[in-house]
Parts: structure tokens; C-alpha cells; sequence
């Protein structure tokens, strides 16, 4: 298990060190700090083997948090686990920095006591601990016993996300339905891989231990339900369902009742959280297609025109238009031309950032620049990195729809029908990218 | 709040300063001088100087001070034992506190000061927390107890811990489960043979139960330990999978890896014809898929997984060639083991689409990375024979481009080409010819050396390439050498009037002017051969060499079944047994996958296909030899630092060519041949010249000690020579019966079966009366003793020295040769008594001139007693 946990500065200073097994020693801080904050070369690997001693690391802006081990332990359970670390860190005290970290350090210690143990993790669930470690301390003084075995229970028992009790004046809950769409896209226009990865944020404003059923056009429940019915019925939400390649759910989702039934059921944590993510790779909509056009004019000119096609509904909006052309090393200057937006050439970047506000569906636009080069004798010629874009629209590229999310609390009184909810569907662009 | 002052204070009498302020009475003071010392901790200052100071605030009502105190007994309590034992009594009390929360601090806390003393005063609070009321404390105490062992396995054993914490599997609390399961398998793992986790039915369902409720960790913890079990059949099997395949949807990647583990291992004992196995592969594909979209980190260790399940069941990720596909921004390291994974999953189906990626990946600005995937085009080719025309043209594109690194990793594959297809693609060599004079690399320069001396006849200017190779000789590298040395040979023996000089002067070159062993004694080879019989050189030189296999980098099957029981794991990631880089006991014991239920199914599973019998054509999949000389290596040296492995030599080693037991070269074998194949140069051209090499490699004799009655047992195969089989062992004559008694005793780290002995032609005609008797596999570290009871009516042929014998004994991995001296004596008859007269009257009959004489030295005995 995890022998220890070190967290560094970009410097390589240690700001947080914590050993819970007795093969880990003072040297490991340091072993880290030579071997790979110091290291000449770039890292090539997350886990490095020094002396026999195993290092896990991960970094989030300037700050290095690492685990070390001298056993065969879960690798993916370590890297889970540091992730989980960031996470509960950003809940307590806001962006990971050096700054944070130093100004919260007890707390981190404490953290660290309660949710690593003899190196196995513990229950990690913000909502948990917050009710028990807070940023002034154990409030152990104040508690009555009944308050003491309530936190015991949560923190050991069969729903650690959720504390009983919880009372709203106002029963209500956000579902946002939150996709990245990936595309490789070969220069000729050929999709080469695309994928929509997905996830279903919610918050929950509810009252009681509601029990909660969340619905959706997933194709393999709509043919199971279509088998029942009528035939045309299920021609017709065939058309609308979708396949899901694969989904993973929070741990309050009863999995084992989602793999007999595939219903997914759940008492959910108070707040928000993620309640599933999903992948589907059948029948996306690409919301842009970019045609690159590249032309080398001898050896010290490249002309490059892009053309972007918006494919969606006329009435929606896309936002947040960006594409990102790059350019070779030796450019020298750089002339742009488009007909929406604005244009410009980062050196820095070695890219010709282009920017739109707002495209409607159905819509074509089109940039043309000329690059100029500076004659170079490197033989090497230029890799020609793909054309990237960004872009943010109102829709689930997928073809997701929520159908229902019911709520059933059966002790309070309130029903279903006077929860208020809302959906939101917001469809981003992850990788999205078309060579040239 | 503003913490990140207790940092900066660097100033000298600091120690002191602090000291004043622990001792304080303002509460506050005492509270931010703690935060000092803890701070100054963290930064590797020794605050030890403080101990009873901060010892002394331990008795407070503030519990984020108490904690603070804690975690400083924790760093400094095993330097000061004697003072820790003043915090003893706080301990104690704590365990006894109302607040649940607190109770279980103490004896968290308590478990982690390795002081003999307070381990004492440990055992009763613990227990009465192992019994507690509150799930909370009792899962904190099931951690305490594997915290106890680590420091004092006797004590825990002795207090009946262990049964407590056997007791806690049937907890109600899924946590506590989780902890107790943990817990176990950690001591367990320091007890491979105790029954400590004793799995049954019963205890796996609980734990089945547990699983649906304890949180991602605890999930985790189970899955874990599930996986050391064996069902009793394939029922079982099956109904444990489907109650572990839900787990597969989990959002935390480490579960789902976990889960994956299981099924893998249970899989292998349901029959292949079983709808439910199909539907299990099915499910299989798609959480490995999502893992894709984690972290990079994450990624990554799915990545070093889905290479191993790739190996083992390929058909699980056939149609997903796509997920691998690299992105432009992936770290280096995920970009890396995607690409390994795309050459795993070529096919001729994909073919087009994987070439259409590595092309385009080759032009990337990593240096190792556009490496690999020149070397990935090349490894295509090999594989899928459809596309090999493709992936030549590709390799000449990219070796058009110049760009250096290019140009020599596309030579080295094309080198590989052709040895897969022989006499096809040679149109090319004159391009790569024209790129001679950038090869800087010496592996790219060997294997340009070496496509032209085999294809000396088809360039006209052979002689004039390979010598303006000779002009540096003696500052190429051994490997340029040696191809030099060999190409040049090759050239003579196909060109013999206009390259006279030229051999005679690379013979010179290496016999004379090398100080290297290996190229001195392959160019006497050569000149001896050359010399005396030139047509012999030229069936040994120019012999048609075998093809090279198609994977040439898979991992040992048996190796690769370990790893697959690791899934998850560091060993995983590391693709080594977690014997390779865990120290001490832990985690040494071999894990293996279970026999299938199918009957007769497991025949044409890849871990016996290497079984097949010595006479067998060599197995069609040839681990690579990397690995396991790796493997070995690793025991006892420190890895320094393990990324990546680095990819496997590409050159695939024909063994088969080798086996000389059934051929006419019996009296050749000598006493250092079990060495070659593992001595064998990973170099290309291995198969041939190895081979030589080591037919000349003749040591003498082994020394064994002569004429006692029943020698003890030597060492007869070193384990280093033979792949981690040692056999030592003697001869004795009982009852009658000649007898050769061995001890077997595996070093390796895989199970050897399927052993077999045979001897060569000797003196007295001594062969095995019966198959050698090892009925049971033997496992890693294990030996056994096998008596082996023999004859003498088998072929006859002197010896030198008279008493040699030439064995040869096979197991599942290799043949492998040793020699060894028998005791005379031990030929005699037991019933050649004679009467004295009859005695003196046979040895007058024997004529005159046989008779020799020599002196005995050394002996203490009388001459009557002798005779």
C-alpha cells in the first residue's frame, strides 16, 4: 500500500510530507525531488522506479503531490486516489497553490490522518468529512453523542455520501448533461475517430433521503420497452435513441440493479456532483466540419485557407468559436483575411488563433491567410500539426435526451410532481482536430 | 488565516525559541508553536531536540493540537523510545473516551509509534476497539491489528488478533469488511502458506455482499483479495463473475481494473463453448475503452494492462484499433504504449488505416516516438504478409524525408524485412545505399553491413561499401564489427577472386589487431574454416537461415499468466513479477492463472504450446530473450530507473536450428554448451554465428572428484546456464542397481514440467533404465530428488576421459547439456568375489602386454585392502 504521500513545490521544496509505512524513509523526499522535479530530461513516465522505491506522481499547476510505495500495490488505486486528494484539497480551501497549501497545512495533515490509513484510503467523500474535519478543527468538543454516531455512521456506513436529516424549504435539482466531442478528422475529410464522451452533472436541493430514478434515451431500454408496446412506437424512438458504448456511474448508483435492469436508481449526495459519464461513438453530430486547404508557394510562402461549415439547427447558437491553425517555426510574418470574427498570428504560439463569438447553424466561414518563411537550411520539414478548434453549443452532440428523473421520498411529504427541475445540455468541443 | 508564516522562520536559536513557547501557558502560543515544530518537520529539520516539550501538550482538550502532537510521536517516537513512553497513559485513556471519533485516533495513532513498549500497552485497548460498538472505531482497528504485525507478527499471533480480524469478515459494516479483508491480505502475503485468508464459499459470498455497499476503496480491497481465489468449478466461477461484472460501470478506474482482473482469472476455467463466456468477453471491451478517457495517468497504467490482455486474449480488443489512435496532445508516455498496442492489434483487416497512422506519426517532433513508429511500420510488415509491399514503400518515403533518425531506424526494420521475406524486396537496397554515409547509429550501420554481405552477388560495388567500412575499423562497436567480419566472409565466398585481399585483411583485423574475445575467436572460425575446407565454410556461412517469427516481443508466457493475476498492480506497469522490485517476502509468491475446465481445451493455449517435445519444430511463438535474461538480471540487481522497458530487441532467435541432440553432431557437445542458449548474442545474426561460436566453445572437462565410493552430490548444471534449472547430483550403486541420483531445483520463476533425460553415446554403454521419475511440476525455489535407475546396454563409444558422460535434459523451456564423470567403481559387480587362488590364477591368464603400471599417490591404504 502507499508507504507515503509528499507534496512539492515547482522548486522541489517539500511543503507537505507524510509517511505511514516504516520501509519509507527522509531519503524518498529527496530521492523524488533528484530523480524527477530535478530530472534534465522530461518526465517520460507517471510512475518511476528509484532504488527499488516506486513513485506515483501527479501535477496540478506548479504543485507535485506524490506517492511512494515499496510494495506491489494498486497502481490504478494510487492515481485514483491522488486525483481524489486534489479533489478534496479544492473542496476545502479553492485552487491547489503553493500559497494554499502552506496557509492550510494543518488541515492537509489532518486530512491526510483521516483519509489515508496505514496507506489503504479511507472514505474520502467531501460531504463526509466536512461534517467532522473542519477548517477549525475537530468540533468534537461540541457534539453530542447522537451527532458523534450520526458522523460514525456516515463516514462507515452504506451511504457515506449522504447525511440524514437534510431539510429544504424549496425541493429542487439541477441536471446539466455535459459532453466533450472528439474528432481526428484526415485532411480529405474522412472521420478517422470520433467520440463523445459525456457526463451527467447534478445538484440536488432535496429534502429527506430521497430515492431517485434517472431516465434516458438509451437505446437498449427503449427497444426493451418498444418490444412491449406498439410497433410503429418503437420505430419511431428507435430513431431517436442512442447507442451508449459504455457508462460508469458515482458510487451511489446501485450498479448491480443498472446491470440486471439497467435502471439507475440512487440515493444522491447533497450539492452537486457527477452522477455518470458515458461514451458513445454511433451517429454523432459533428457540430463543425473544417476544410483545410495548404499550399507551399516555393519554399518561403505557405498559403493556407480554412473554410468551417456549422452543422446543426439553424435556429441555435454556437459560442466560443475558436480555431487554431499552426504555423511552421521559421514563419516570419503573416497576413490573415476572414470574413467573420477576428484573426491573429501568435508568434508565441506558432499558431493563427482565429475567434468567433457566435455562428448559427448552417452557416460557412471562411479564413485565408499567407505565410511568409524564412529560408532555413533544416533539412527536417515541418510536421504539420493539426488544425484544432473550440467551440461550445447548446446541444448534446451524442443525441442524449433526459427523459425523467424521478424523486420518491417517502417519509416527508413531498411528491415527485413538487420538486422543481431543470436540464441543461451543453455539448464542448474536447480534442477536435482535422489534419492538413 | 495565514499558516504559511510557520515556514519561513529559518533563524538561528529557533530550537530554543520554540522551546520557551511549548511551555507556555497561554494556549494559543502553545498551539502556534506546535504548528512550528510541525512545519519545520515537514521541511526535514530535526525538531527531535523538542520531544518532551511537545510531549507535554499532548494532554489537552484541543483536538486539532492533540493531532498535531500525534503526527509528531509518529516521526520522532522510535528515536526517543524511552520518552514516547510518557504518552502511553494519554493513549490509553483516549481509547476509553465517549467520542467514537477519538477512540479511534488513539488507536490509529498507537499503531503507528514503533516502540516495543507501547506495542504492549497497545494489545488490550485494541482489542476492546476490535469488539467496539462503533463501526468507525472497529474499522480503524482492523487496520491496527496489520499495523501490529508489521511491527510484532509473533505478538499478534499470540494475542489471537488474527481471529478477531477473521471474525470481522461477517461484520455488518461493508467498511469494516473492507478493512478486515485488507488488513488479512497484507498478512497474509507475509505467510504465503498459512490459510490465513481461508476463502470458501461461504466467506466469498460475504464478501460479494460487502462489495455492493462499501465504498470505491473498500471495493477495491475485495476485488483485490477475490482475485487470490480459485472456485472449486466452472459454476462457481461463473456465478462470482456475474456478480463482480456489475462492477465493471463503476466510476472509479481502479475498480473497474480490479473487476477486470477478476473476470480474466475466473474466465480461464469456463468452457469456451459456454454462451455466458462470449457474452463475458463482450462485456469486457467497453470499460477497458472508457479507461481510455481518464487522466493521463490513469491512462497510462490502463494502457501497460491492456497490453498484457491484448497478449492473453487478443479477441477482446480486436475491432477497437481506433481508441489507440494517438492524439496530438497525449504525454509522450501514453503515446508511447498506445502505439505498442496498435503493432499488437494490426491486422490485415486494419492494415490500411494503422499504416495511414504510423505515416502520419512519423512525422511527429518526439525523437523516440517517430522511432517507435518507423519500427512499428517495419513490424507490420513482418506481421501481416498483405501489406508488406506497403509498408516497404512507406519506409522508402520516410527514408526519403533525410531526416537522420529516420533514415537509420527504417534500415534496421527493412534489414528485418528481409529476413522475413527473403529475395523480394532488393529493388530497394540501392536506395538504401545511397544513404550509407549517414548511419551513425551502430545498429543502423549493422544492419546495412549486413543486408550487403547477403546480398553481396546483387551489388556491384559490395567490396568497394564494405570497405570504406574497414578503413575505421577498430572505432566501430562490436556489433559493426562482428556484421563487417561476417558480411566480408560472406562476400569472399560469393565473389572468392576479387575479394581475397579484403578478407584477408578483415581476418587480420580481428584475429590480430581486436582485443576482442568474441570477434578473435568468430574470425579463427572463419580463417580455420576458410582455409581448410572452403565448401564447408560456404554451407555453414550461406546456409539458408531461418525466417523470423512474427512477434518477437511478447512476454513469456508464463510470465504473462503471472502478470495477468497482477492486473492493476505496479507489476503490471512494470510488466516484471513483483519479485523483480519488491523487497523481502512480500509479494514473492508466484501467482498463477487456473487450469481450464474444458476438456482438453488448454492444449492449444499459448502457456503449453511451448511444451512440445524436443524433436517438436520450435514453438511458433519465441518469447523474446530480453525478457527473461531481464527477469533474471533483475533479481539481483537494483533496477535504477523503470519507465517503459525499452523495446525488445526486434530480432527473433531461432533456437531451432540448435537442437543437436538428434543430430550427427553428438561428439562435438561439450562440457560448455548448456551456456549457448542463453549466451547467445541478441545480435541479428545470431542464428548462424551464435551457433558456430559456441560449437567451438569446447572448456574442458568438468573436474569431479574420482574414485569414492558415493561421491556427494555436485553442482552438475549451474541454474545459471541453464535457465534456472540446477540439477546436481551423483552416482551410487544399491542393490544391484546403478543409480544416479539428482536433485532438481528450479531458480527460475516459472513452474517446469514435462522433464525428460537422455545420455549421450559413452564408454559403457550407460543409459536410463526408465523416464526420469518427476511426476508433479515443479515450482519456482522448490527441488526435488529423483533417483534415476540405469543400464548399461545402451550404445557404445570411448570417452576421453573414459568415465564421461554426456547428458541432456529437457523441460518445458529448453534442452540443455551438461557432462559429468561416473565413478568407476561403480560399475562393479557386487557378487565378484573370487577365491584367492582362482583370483591370482584369472590375473596371470590376462596376457603381459596389457598390463601398465602406475603410481598411487596419496593413499593411506594398504595395497591387499585395494585389491
Amino acid at each position: 500500500m502507499i508507504g507515503g504521500l509528499f507534496i512539492y513545490n515547482h522548486k522541489g521544496e517539500v511543503l507537505i510530507s507524510r509517511v505511514y509505512r516504516d520501509d519509507i524513509g527522509r531519503n524518498a523526499v529527496d530521492a523524488f525531488r533528484v530523480n524527477v522535479i530535478h530530472a534534465r530530461q522530461q518526465v517520460r513516465s507517471p510512475v518511476t522506479n528509484i532504488a527499488r522505491t516506486s513513485f506515483f506522481h501527479v501535477k496540478r499547476s506548479n504543485i507535485w503531490l506524490a506517492a511512494v510505495t515499496k510494495q506491489n500495490v494498486n497502481a490504478a488505486m494510487v492515481f485514483e486516489f491522488l486525483y481524489k486528494m486534489c479533489d478534496v484539497m479544492t473542496a476545502y480551501f479553492g485552487k491547489i497553490s503553493e500559497e494554499n497549501i502552506k496557509n492550510n497545512f494543518v488541515l492537509i495533515y489532518e486530512l491526510l490522518d483521516e483519509i489515508l490509513d496505514f496507506g489503504y484510503p479511507q472514505n474520502s467523500e467531501t460531504g463526509a468529512l466536512k461534517t467532522f474535519i473542519t477548517q477549525q478543527g475537530i468540533k468534537g468538543q461540541l457534539q453530542t453523542k447522537e451527532e458523534q454516531s450520526q458522523i460514525t455512521s456516515q463516514v462507515t456506513g452504506q451511504i457515506g455520501w449522504r447525511r440524514e436529516g437534510i431539510k429544504y424549504r424549496r425541493n429542487e435539482l439541477f441536471l446539466d448533461v455535459l459532453e466533450s466531442v472528439n474528432l481526428l478528422m484526415s485532411p480529405q475529410g474522412q472521420v478517422l475517430s470520433a467520440h463523445v464522451s459525456g457526463r451527467v452533472v447534478m445538484k440536488s436541493y432535496l429534502s429527506g433521503m430521497p430515492e431517485c430514478k434517472f431516465g434516458m434515451n438509451d437505446k437498449i431500454v427503449i427497444d426493451k420497452q418498444g418490444k412491449g408496446g406498439a410497433t410503429d412506437d418503437a420505430g419511431k424512438s428507435g430513431k431517436q435513441s442512442i447507442a451508449i458504448d459504455d457508462c460508469t456511474f458515482h458510487q451511489c448508483v446501485r450498479l448491480s440493479k443498472f446491470d440486471s435492469e439497467r435502471s439507475i436508481s440512487f440515493i444522491p449526495p447533497d450539492g452537486e456532483y457527477e452522477l455518470m459519464r458515458y461514451r458513445t461513438t454511433k451517429d454523432i453530430i459533428l457540430p463543425f466540419r473544417v476544410i483545410p486547404l495548404v499550399r507551399e508557394v516555393g519554399r518561403t510562402k505557405l498559403e493556407v485557407k480554412v473554410v468551417i461549415k456549422s452543422n446543426f439547427k439553424p435556429s441555435l447558437l454556437a459560442q466560443k468559436i475558436e480555431v487554431r491553425i499552426p504555423t511552421p517555426l521559421n514563419t516570419s510574418g503573416v497576413q490573415v483575411i476572414c470574413m467573420k470574427g477576428k484573426a491573429k498570428y501568435k508568434a508565441s504560439e506558432n499558431a493563427i488563433v482565429w475567434k468567433i463569438k457566435r455562428m448559427a447553424g448552417m452557416k460557412e466561414s471562411q479564413i485565408s491567410a499567407e505565410i511568409e518563411l524564412l529560408p532555413t537550411n533544416d533539412k527536417k520539414k515541418w510536421a504539420r500539426p493539426p488544425i484544432s478548434m473550440n467551440f461550445e453549443v447548446p446541444f448534446a452532440p451524442s443525441g442524449l435526451k433526459v427523459r425523467y428523473l424521478k424523486v420518491f421520498e417517502s417519509k416527508l411529504n413531498y411528491s415527485d410532481h413538487d420538486v422543481i427541475k431543470w436540464v441543461r445540455y451543453i455539448g464542448r468541443s474536447g480534442i477536435y482536430e482535422t489534419r492538413c | 488565516m495565514t499558516d504559511s508564516k510557520y515556514f519561513t522562520t529559518t533563524k538561528k536559536g529557533e530550537i530554543f525559541e520554540l522551546k520557551a513557547e511549548l511551555n507556555s501557558d497561554k494556549k494559543e502560543k502553545k498551539k502556534e508553536a506546535v504548528k512550528k515544530v510541525i512545519a519545520s518537520m515537514t521541511v526535514g529539520k530535526d525538531v527531535s531536540a523538542l520531544f518532551p516539550d511537545v510531549v507535554n501538550c499532548m494532554q489537552t482538550d484541543n483536538l486539532e493540537l492533540k493531532k498535531l502532537v500525534y503526527l509528531y510521536l509518529m516521526n520522532y517516537a522510535k528515536s526517543q523510545p524511552d520518552m514516547a513512553i510518557m504518552a502511553v497513559n494519554t493513549f490509553v485513556k483516549d481509547c476509553e473516551d465517549p467520542n467514537p471519533l477519538i477512540r479511534a485516533l488513539a488507536v490509529r495513532t498507537m499503531g503507528c509509534i514503533r516502540v516495543d513498549k507501547i506495542t504492549e500497552y497497545l494489545c488490550e485497548p485494541l482489542r476492546k476497539c476490535l469488539k467496539d460498538e462503533d463501526p468507525y472505531v472497529r474499522k480503524t482497528a482492523a487496520v491496527c491489528v496489520a499495523k501490529l504485525h508489521d511491527i510484532n507478527a509473533q505478538l499478534v499471533e499470540d494475542q489471537g488478533f488474527l481471529d478477531t480480524l477473521k471474525d470481522l469478515i461477517s461484520d455488518s459494516n461493508p467498511m469494516v469488511v473492507a478493512n478486515a479483508v485488507a488488513a488479512l491480505s497484507e498478512i497474509a502475503e507475509s505467510h504465503p502458506n498459512s490459510n490465513l485468508l481461508d476463502l470458501n464459499p461461504q466467506t466469498i459470498n460475504k464478501l460479494l455482499t460487502a462489495l455492493n455497499e462499501c465504498t470505491e476503496w473498500g471495493q477495491i480491497f475485495i476485488l483485490d483479495c477475490l482475485a487470490n481465489y480459485t472456485p472449486r468449478d466452472d459454476r462457481e466461477s461463473q456465478s462470482i463473475c456475474e456478480r463482480v461484472t456489475p462492477r465493471l460501470s463503476h466510476a472509479n478506474s481502479a475498480v473497474v481494473l480490479s473487476a477486470v482482473k477478476v473476470l480474466m482469472k475466473f474466465m480461464e476455467m469456463l468452457p469456451k463453448d459456454l454462451d455466458y463466456y462470449g457474452t463475458l468477453l463482450k462485456k469486457l471491451a467497453p470499460p477497458l475503452v472508457t479507461l481510455l478517457s481518464a487522466e493521463p495517468e490513469l491512462q497510462y497504467v490502463a494502457l501497460r494492462n491492456i497490453n498484457l490482455i491484448v497478449q492473453r486474449r487478443p479477441e477482446i480488443m480486436k475491432h477497437e484499433m481506433k481508441v489507440f489512435f494517438v492524439k496530438y496532445n497525449d504525454p509522450i508516455y501514453v503515446k508511447l504504449e498506445k502505439l505498442d498496442i496498435m503493432i499488437r492489434l494490426a491486422s490485415q483487416a486494419n492494415i490500411a488505416q494503422v499504416l495511414a497512422e504510423l505515416k502520419e506519426y512519423a512525422t511527429e517532433v518526439d525523437v523516440d516516438f517517430v522511432r517507435k513508429a518507423v519500427r512499428a511500420i517495419g513490424r507490420c510488415a513482418i506481421k501481416v504478409e498483405q501489406s508488406a509491399e506497403r509498408c516497404v514503400s512507406t519506409l522508402l518515403d520516410l527514408i526519403q524525408t533525410k531526416v537522420n533518425y529516420v533514415v537509420q531506424e527504417a534500415i534496421v526494420v527493412i534489414k528485418d524485412i528481409f529476413r522475413k521475406y527473403p529475395n523480394k524486396y532488393e529493388s530497394v537496397i540501392a536506395t538504401l545505399c545511397e544513404n550509407l554515409d549517414s548511419l551513425d547509429e551502430p545498429e543502423a550501420r549493422a544492419a546495412m553491413i549486413w543486408i550487403v554481405g547477403e546480398y553481396a552477388e546483387r551489388i556491384d560495388n559490395a567490396d568497394e561499401l564494405l570497405e570504406s567500412f574497414l578503413e575505421g575499423f577498430h572505432d566501430e562497436s562490436t556489433q559493426v564489427q562482428l556484421q563487417l567480419l561476417t558480411a566480408i566472409v560472406k562476400l569472399f565466398l560469393k565473389k572468392p577472386t576479387e575479394t581475397q585481399e579484403l578478407v584477408q585483411q578483415v581476418l587480420s583485423l580481428a584475429t590480430q589487431d581486436s582485443d576482442n574475445p568474441d570477434l578473435r575467436d568468430r574470425g579463427y572460425i572463419y580463417w580455420r574454416l576458410l582455409s581448410t575446407d572452403p565448401v564447408a565454410a560456404k554451407e555453414v556461412v550461406l546456409a539458408e537461415k531461418p525466417l523470423i517469427s512474427e512477434e518477437t516481443d511478447l512476454i513469456e508466457p508464463t510470465l504473462l499468466e503471472e502478470l495477468i493475476c497482477h492486473i492493476g498492480t505496479l507489476a503490471s506497469v512494470y510488466h516484471k513479477p513483483p519479485s523483480a522490485f519488491v523487497e523481502g517476502s512480500r509479494g514473492v509468491q508466484h501467482k498463477r492463472l487456473p487450469g481450464s475446465a474444458g476438456s482438453g481445451e488448454s492444449v492449444d493455449s499459448p502457456e503449453t504450446t511451448s511444451t512440445a517435445g524436443v524433436s517438436d519444430a520450435p514453438p511458433a511463438v519465441i518469447p523474446s530473450q530480453g525478457d527473461l535474461l531481464g527477469d533474471l538480471l533483475n533479481l539481483d540487481l537494483t533496477p535504477t530507473t523503470a519507465g517503459p522497458p525499452p523495446p525488445a530487441p526486434s530480432s527473433g532467435m531461432q533456437l531451432g536450428g540448435m537442437d543437436l541432440l538428434g543430430g550427427g553432431l553428438d561428439s562435438l557437445i561439450g562440457a560448455g554448451f548448456g551456456a549457448a542458449p542463453a549466451a547467445l548474442p541478441a545480435s541479428f545474426s545470431a542464428p548462424v554465428s551464435g551457433g558456430l561460436d559456441d560449437l567451438f566453445d569446447l572448456g574442458g572437462g568438468v573436474g569431479m572428484p574420482m574414485g569414492a565410493y558415493s561421491p556427494p552430490k555436485s553442482v552438475w548444471l549451474p541454474a545459471m546456464k541453464a535457465k534456472g534449472l540446477e540439477i546436481s547430483g551423483t552416482f551410487a550403486r544399491r542393490a544391484g542397481v546403478i543409480q544416479m541420483e539428482m536433485t532438481l531445483t528450479n531458480k527460475a520463476m516459472s513452474v517446469m514440467t514435462d522433464f525428460a533425460i537422455q545420455f549421450n553415446r559413452n564408454s559403457f554403454g550407460l543409459s536410463p533404465a526408465g523416464p526420469l521419475q518427476v511426476l508433479t511440476p515443479l515450482s519456482p525455489n522448490q527441488s526435488i530428488e529423483v533417483a534415476l535407475p540405469l543400464n548399461t546396454s545402451g550404445p557404445v563409444m570411448k570417452m576421453d576421459p573414459l568415465n564421461n558422460l554426456q547428458v541432456a535434459v529437457k523441460n518445458n523451456i529448453d534442452v540443455f547439456y551438461f557432462s559429468c564423470q561416473y565413478p568407476i567403481s561403480m560399475l562393479f559387480v557386487e557378487d565378484g568375489k573370487m577365491e584367492r587362488q582362482i583370483f591370482l590364477a584369472t590375473w596371470k591368464d590376462i596376457p603381459n602386454d596389457n598390463e601398465s603400471q602406475f603410481q598411487i599417490k596419496d593413499c593411506h591404504l594398504s595395497s591387499g585392502k585395494m585389491a
